[in-house]
């Protein structure tokens, strides 16, 4: 069987300016930082990143690397909006396409299902429709007569035709995954994260920690290991590769952190100071930075 | 404060929120900033015993535990993760109680951006779930801060849908928009009008009309009569200040 194991530069290295990359997680939940922090670190650059967007969204955007974001939100969740969004937007830096989150959802099924679109209500009469004037409308081809109307007002009914969010390149960071690129989520909710992986070409896990084929059972339900191999194309063990973001049950949110990345948006002195310590590091450098600030 | 102390602004918006999902039955009730989620749980704990609430995180929550429960103590009926989350939402079997940045006369709320989308004057969260809510499910709207800036004629982004862009946009949209009702810190708002434009249901105690009048910009509909917001039973009183909030943490989303 084929050992998909690789490292986080490897995974960058396969990833090409102008890419449209899908990154796992919800918020400033799960969100594989340590990839972040390396295409940060890349001369990578007009990158159109699609996320359910936390700080992976706000630190790509502050060091410079996105043309565009596909998302509903971006939250730091215990601080309702990422302040490097918000100043990036502000500043006009970077487009948007800015949908509804089941939208999003149905994007990436669309795209996994390999079908051009899906329809919903969800966007019909919002400005989602109006501020991406390439969404259309597709019209029900059951009319009055037709067996299969279930309710009359559905008869030739005018939907959203929310067209496949397909992606070049997906990251997702799991708590659990094996050498064979099985992907263990210990934690309360996988979110999308095997959506992300089944819209992309090139598939990629991090993981707190690496199994052999067949040990992942050790680790935790067989019900949990909710990212088969057929989704992945590499896996890199990256320890605490979530920070800090919260990836339960191997570790919380580090809020203090948190608060700090926040901050060092309000103006460029912090901001250089902050990217200076952690962000312009080896992932080991920053390891040591975390550990020393007395950080979980 | 003493479990006979008169009834608070705060206590005022809590009741107003519970009856927000009064005989709603077995549905999920997902609310937003703290008022909201006491009056959820104080209905869920009284005459809507049926209610479903999450833990905010990715499950069910048995009964409705006060609202400073530590995660760790919080008793879980069955999983709910984001994804079924939607299977809830396209199901029409949810009512949310959304916050709006902006909320305007038809019933738009707004939670995207001020001023141009294209480059905000202030970004604010995203859509988020809003234009989905709002077209599948009873949607209600919370206002910590009732003023003539949240109370506009129109929205800047239209995230939640009101009632003449769902209209507009046809049966696609309106067979299942329902805006239910819009609680801000000043009294209860609907949109039971011939042109479901927003009319004031009730004031809160010690709030006037010409209060709400004056801090809202657009013109409302007012009944000749305006009732006052009920006040809480002393039993739905006591177990709002004894159990589910002993911290007092509505007062710090509506000052007294």
């Amino acid at each position: 069987m084929t050992d998909k194991r690789t490292t986080v530069d490897d995974i960058v290295g396969e990833l090409r300016s102008g890419m449209t990359i899908g990154i796992g997680g919800w918020g400033s939940r799960r969100k594989p930082m340590a990839v972040v922090r390396a295409i940060c670190r890349s001369d990578l650059s007009d990158l159109t990143v699609v996320a359910y967007g936390g700080p992976d969204v706000g630190l790509l955007c502050a060091t410079g690397k996105v043309k565009k974001v596909v998302c509903g939100f971006v939250t730091l969740d215990s601080i309702a909006l990422d302040p490097h969004w918000r100043v990036a937007r502000q500043k006009g830096q970077v487009e948007v396409m800015e949908v509804d989150e089941g939208m999003f959802f149905q994007g990436l099924q669309a795209a996994a299902w390999r079908v051009p679109f899906l329809p919903t209500r969800a966007g019909l009469g919002s400005d989602v429709l109006t501020f991406n004037p390439d969404l259309r409308l597709v019209r029900s081809p059951y009319g009055p007569d037709s067996p299969f109307v279930h309710d009359p007002s559905d008869a030739d009914v005018e939907l959203v035709a929310m067209p496949a969010l397909h992606l070049d390149a997906a990251i997702v960071h799991t708590n659990r995954a094996d050498t064979a690129g099985n992907g263990q989520i210990l934690g309360p909710d996988a979110f999308f994260d095997p959506l992300f992986l089944g819209a992309a070409d090139r598939r990629f896990l991090t993981t707190e920690r690496i199994v052999d084929n067949g040990a992942l059972t050790d680790e935790g339900p067989l019900s949990a290991v909710v990212i088969h191999r057929i989704l992945t194309d590499g896996v890199a063990e990256t320890p605490g590769g979530a920070h800090f973001t919260a990836n339960p049950p191997d570790y919380g949110r580090d809020e203090p952190f948190q608060k700090e990345y926040a901050a060092s948006a309000g103006d460029a002195d912090s901001w250089v100071a902050f990217a200076g310590r952690y962000v312009d590091v080896t992932d080991d450098e920053y390891r040591a930075h975390v550990a020393e600030r007395g950080a979980s | 404060m003493t479990p006979d102390s008169p009834c608070t602004r705060a206590e005022s918006c809590v009741i107003a929120c519970a009856d927000t999902w009064r005989d709603a039955g077995e549905i999920m009730v997902s609310p937003f900033g703290t008022i909201p989620s006491l009056g959820a749980r104080l209905a869920k704990s009284t005459f809507s015993p049926d209610l479903v609430l999450t833990d905010g995180e990715a499950a069910l929550m048995v009964g409705a535990p006060p609202i400073a429960t530590r995660p760790a103590d919080v008793v879980r009926e069955a999983a709910m993760p984001y994804r079924t989350v939607f299977d809830v939402v396209w199901s029409g079997r949810r009512h949310i109680m959304m916050m709006a940045s902006q909320i305007d006369r038809t019933g738009n709320q707004n939670i995207s951006a001020i001023g141009d989308h294209r480059q905000p004057k202030v970004q604010l969260i995203g859509v988020r779930g809003a234009p989905g809510n709002s077209v599948n499910h009873p949607t209600s709207y919370w206002v910590p801060d009732h003023t003539v800036r949240t109370f506009v004629e129109h929205v800047d982004v239209v995230s939640g849908v009101g009632y003449e862009r769902a209209a507009a946009a046809g049966a696609g949209a309106t067979r299942f928009h329902d805006i239910r009702r819009v609680v801000s810190n000043l009294g209860v708002f609907d949109f039971e009008t011939p042109d479901h434009t927003m009319r004031l249901r009730s004031v809160h105690p010690g709030v006037s009309v010409d209060d709400v009048v004056s801090s809202t910009s657009f013109a409302l509909s007012i009944p000749d009569d305006v009732e006052e917001t009920r006040l809480p039973t002393p039993e739905e009183l006591e177990l709002l200040r004894t159990v589910l909030d002993p911290g007092s943490l509505r007062d710090r989303e509506v000052k007294s």
